[in-house]
């Protein structure tokens, strides 16, 4: 019997192929661009936590001071206490064209991390040579093979050493060569502790009361914690994808059902219990699921094979985190996908197994009430949605933080799009009565009886024209403030970088004698500041600075206040995360403390910044390199200036370049950041289309006894195609309507709750309307394209399809 | 004469298989007259019907409405005789659900664009249609949407009325007024009626009768 039963439910779908292939295209899309970004989460995280590995930081506890770095003799004292610590110098260092993270370690005894312990199990060409060699001048640095290539064998110095140990963006040298290329020759980093369960030896806290201890899990997920918004962010766009897709496979698990009414009646009357039934509808879902899902997932890792790249780029530059290797298949968000998919069916089609739960056994296949049945749905269903709305921004009034953030815009988001049908029955109203004639009236009362079935498109568009405006504002918002930062920030009209302190200087000499040219250098030096990583930047006071310098709050007289060293200035970040204001005293180590003069915008960049007078920055921590430098000449002399520097100091051309050419590969940058953004949100779009298609295509069946009638009165079918694509225009423009708005909001979220919350900083917001106006018409076109095919459909239908309504037998 | 039918051929073609409805019928109805078509199921009457709509094309032999030849009309030309000419009244009331009764009522006298508010009150209280003026097809009984349907077909005032079995789906006593209604208002207006029916009884209150079996006049 359950067989039988289940071949007649089955048999549907050859009837209706067309629904069967929306059903499984829905679902194969939603689940491939949740699986996608799955899978790219994934990877990183598992560079993370494979680099974090390889450099031991999760294997030991580490000791970290609070502010600065830990003094030599601290580090001196554990060791006379007996505590066996092992020291570590970390920094910025630029090798070549690229800055890179230097680890330096004490080579004599290292610390037990993979790159020394594994040495017989790893083949010859990854092992990382001979440690003795790098103890001995000019010493040795160990790079991740690639890197090292880039970066090719230099002339003098350390010599360079290829290792598939090291991580990419990381390289390892002897403590001593670390200290001196970091210039930092009293500091510690931080403290590796081997052997953290000493019961005999005395605390810590008492010999060096100044540190802190940090766990080798929090050590070790630092990366990940940093980058965390960022996969917070793409797994925010895959679920809105998801819920797209999903929109899809509800509408049509739901027309599955109404068709199928019939069916059913007839199966029970002959005696297949209801309760088989829906277990057969159920097991019917889960099988069309399964078959989707695989699809999904083959989608899914092509898309993130294709992303990848710029993730990679994005995250590099953001957050220098670097995410390596290629994609691989992992159970984690296969898993993920499979689940999604079986469950995203499951609650697409509960509403339809419910129905069919409490369907009357003699209960006609089409009976009457159907559009009071709707108007009381979408009533329900916008109750819903004000309820959400209510509760998204309660959740943002009383919580913080990015979970807070993405739940405001979650319910935000869901309440609009369940308010949709309501609202877009109440405009088709109010449209109706500026209708003159007849055929004017009929198309807005058959556009809004088309609502129901339409509706779950619409929300699907609704929501994917919103992120479209929302992200669209918000990348443009930013790139609009950060190119008029970047002009402010980028005020020198040349930047030079030199190789040695001694040339530095012989530079700054020789510019000191250019008739209308001064160098600005470029100096910072890196400690800690409560357990992140600051660097403070000394600057000369110079009008460049006090012109352009991207001020967001600052005291009175505060460029007075940073010549004098009174004053130090912070970037946002900073700012924001510990809550700083202008006025507030900064401690910088337990002997440096300086009163914050003002703020200031410092995009694309995680960690925190200050900047204070070259004086102050040289009086307090050891001489920075002196590399570096912003030249101001007049503009037209600009060329001329740059063709002498390189005749003078024969630097190579990549050592110098123009204001120009340094702002169009900031933008560049830029750029790529929000590749993958925008490619999400490109396919999010294509994915409503591709909703409302499916939605027309299989409403059509149900069209007919729409159109039949007014066919007869005189209506050709030729015009009623028209007007079937005027429908979708008119359909898919009110929409657009509602999500601009939508979109806005969605925007003002991302720019002053989620950027805030994610990397720091808060972006005014722009707006821009021609974008609206494009994408307005390209939701327009997705619509007519959409309603194309049916309409060429109708079009040239024969007579006696038509006729066969009034037979009847539709 | 408002309908003239005159030995009309219609053959539909299944796979390679040819098979012949209409096998050369001829008729003709005057303005005021009604015309019953009876006949087995497949005989061929409904066709007939569809071909004096001017909702199917004929193979040969030639239809005029009013004057008018359907062989010499494009799908347009097909359209506006539908707008102005000719009514339709079908088993399955056909009323578009997303209008209330009045706009259906109105709609095809307003597509045609000779609408007549007077007429149309008139056919509004004949038919009692007023308490159902704002509710929805949806909302009314079987007999109800049939009177709506003949008011949406009258408000036409059309030269001809093609009704294919009205009463098919209504009780005794609901068919019995609603073809009652339908043959008083035809009076008035001097619209002649083709109408395909199963009913002897129905046959029997028309002027004349015709009987068609396997496609041609019996």
């Amino acid at each position: 019997m359950i067989w039988a039963a289940f071949s007649a439910l089955l048999s549907h779908w050859r009837r209706h192929p067309f629904q069967l292939l929306a059903i499984v295209a829905g679902l194969a899309l939603s689940t491939g661009l949740w699986s996608a970004v799955q899978a790219i989460n994934a990877e990183a995280r598992a560079s993370y936590a494979r680099a974090a590995a390889q450099l031991g930081q999760a294997q030991a506890d580490h000791l970290v001071a609070e502010d600065g770095d830990i003094p030599l003799q601290t580090y001196v004292a554990l060791r006379r206490a007996g505590w066996q610590v092992a020291p570590v110098v970390e920094g910025r260092l630029r090798l070549g064209a690229q800055w890179l993270d230097l680890m330096g370690i004490d080579l004599l005894n290292p610390p037990p991390l993979p790159l020394f312990l594994d040495d017989q199990e790893r083949p010859a060409a990854e092992a990382p040579g001979d440690i003795a060699q790098s103890l001995l001048p000019p010493g040795q640095i160990f790079l991740h093979p690639e890197m090292a290539a880039d970066i090719g064998q230099p002339a003098d110095g350390p010599g360079i050493i290829a290792s598939a140990a090291v991580p990419r963006g990381v390289a390892i040298a002897d403590i001593a060569l670390a200290s001196r290329l970091l210039q930092r020759p009293d500091g510690l980093s931080r403290l590796i502790l081997l052997s953290p369960e000493a019961q005999d030896l005395p605390p810590i806290d008492s010999i060096a009361p100044g540190l802190r201890r940090i766990a080798a899990r929090e050590a070790a997920g630092a990366t990940e914690r940093l980058t965390d918004s960022f996969h917070l962010n793409l797994t925010a766009f895959g679920l809105l994808s998801f819920a797209v897709g999903l929109f899809i496979v509800q509408g049509s698990v739901g027309l599955a059902l109404e068709q199928r009414r019939g069916l059913f009646r007839t199966l029970r009357s002959l005696g297949v219990p209801l309760s088989t039934l829906v277990a057969l509808l159920a097991a019917e879902l889960v099988l069309i699921a399964l078959c989707a899902a695989l699809a999904g997932l083959v989608l899914g890792y092509a898309v993130a094979a294709a992303l990848l790249p710029d993730v990679s780029a994005t995250l590099s530059g953001l957050y220098g985190a670097s995410v390596e290797g290629s994609l691989t298949l992992r159970p984690g968000w296969i898993l993920s996908g499979l689940i999604m998919a079986l469950a995203g069916s499951l609650v697409a089609g509960a509403r339809a197994i419910h129905r069919l739960w409490r369907l009357p056994i003699l209960r006609a296949p089409a009976t009457g009430a159907r559009g009071q049945q709707a108007r009381r749905g979408f009533h329900l269903a916008a109750l819903a949605g004000l309820g959400l709305l209510v509760a998204a921004a309660a959740t943002l009034a009383l919580f913080e933080g990015l979970l807070a953030g993405f739940a405001f815009l979650g319910g935000l988001m869901l309440g609009v799009a369940l308010l949709l049908p309501m609202l877009l029955s109440t405009m088709l109203t109010l449209g109706a009565k500026t209708a003159r004639g007849a055929v004017s009236e009929w198309l807005w009362a058959d556009t809004r009886a088309q609502l129901p079935g339409l509706s779950l498109a619409l929300m699907a568009l609704l929501l994917a024209l919103a992120a479209n405006v929302g992200v669209g504002t918000m990348v443009s918002s930013f790139r609009l403030t950060f190119t008029g930062w970047l002009d402010q920030r980028l005020a020198a009209e040349i930047y030079v970088t030199v190789d040695s302190d001694d040339t530095g200087a012989a530079f700054s000499r020789w510019i000191a004698a250019q008739p209308g040219a001064r160098a600005l250098p470029i100096r910072w030096h890196e400690l800690r500041h409560r357990n992140a990583p600051l660097r403070i930047y000394g600057i000369l006071d110079d009008a460049t600075y006090r012109r352009h310098w991207p001020l967001l709050e600052a005291m009175p007289g505060v460029w007075d206040r940073v010549a004098d060293g009174s004053g130090v200035l912070i970037n946002e970040q900073l700012a924001r995360r510990h809550g700083y204001e202008p006025g507030d005293i900064l401690i910088l180590s337990p002997a440096w403390q300086m009163t914050v003069a003002g703020i200031y915008s410092d995009y694309g960049n995680p960690n925190g910044q200050a900047i204070v007078a070259m004086p102050m920055l040289l009086a307090q921590v050891p001489p920075p390199p002196n590399r570096q430098f912003g030249i101001r000449t007049p503009a037209d002399e600009t060329e001329t200036l740059m063709l002498r520097m390189r005749d003078e100091f024969g630097l190579p051309r990549d050592s110098i370049a123009d204001q120009a050419s340094i702002k169009a590969r900031s933008l560049a940058v830029f750029e790529r950041t929000f590749v993958v953004t925008e490619a999400l949100n490109v396919l999010t779009l294509g994915v409503a289309g591709f909703a409302m298609l499916t939605s027309l295509l299989t409403l059509w069946g149900q069209r007919l006894p729409h159109l039949a009638p007014i066919w007869a009165m005189g209506v050709t079918r030729a015009r009623l195609a028209r007007l079937d694509i005027l429908r979708s225009l008119l359909l898919a423009g009110l929409t657009a309507c509602l999500a601009l708005p939508l979109g806005l909001a969605l925007a003002w979220t991302l720019l002053a709750v989620i950027n805030v919350e994610a990397f720091g900083w808060k972006l005014p917001m722009f707006l821009f309307p021609l974008d609206w106006l494009r994408l307005f018409l390209l939701a327009l076109l997705a619509a007519a394209l959409a309603a194309l095919i049916p309409a060429r459909r109708l079009a040239r239908l024969s007579p006696s399809d038509l006729l066969k309504v009034f037979a009847n037998e539709k | 004469m408002v309908l003239k039918i005159s030995d009309v051929t219609k053959s539909y073609t299944s796979g390679a298989t040819e098979m012949p409805i209409l096998r050369g019928v001829s008729l003709e109805l005057e303005a005021g007259t009604s015309l019953a078509l009876t006949g087995d199921s497949g005989s061929g009457k409904s066709t007939l019907l569809h071909l004096a709509a001017a909702l199917e094309d004929f193979d040969s032999g030639e239809i005029s409405v009013s004057g008018t030849l359907l062989s010499g009309l494009d799908e347009a030309g097909r359209a506006a005789l539908r707008r102005r000419q000719v009514s339709l009244v079908f088993q399955q009331f056909n009323l578009i659900p997303s209008l209330s009764v009045g706009s259906n009522l109105s709609l095809h006298a307003r597509l045609g664009q000779c609408r007549d508010r007077t007429w149309e009150q008139q056919l509004v209280d004949r038919l009692g249609l007023a308490p159902l003026l704002d509710r929805f097809p949806e909302q009314l009984s079987g007999g109800q949407q049939q009177r709506v349907a003949i008011g949406r077909a009258m408000a036409l005032r059309p030269a001809l009325l093609l009704a294919d079995e009205p009463t098919g789906n209504l009780d005794e006593t609901s068919s019995e007024a609603v073809l009652g209604l339908m043959l008083d208002l035809l009076r008035d207006s001097r619209t002649a009626l083709f109408m395909v029916t199963h009913s002897r009884a129905i046959a029997d209150r028309l002027d004349r009768q015709m009987r068609l079996s396997n496609g041609l006049v019996a």
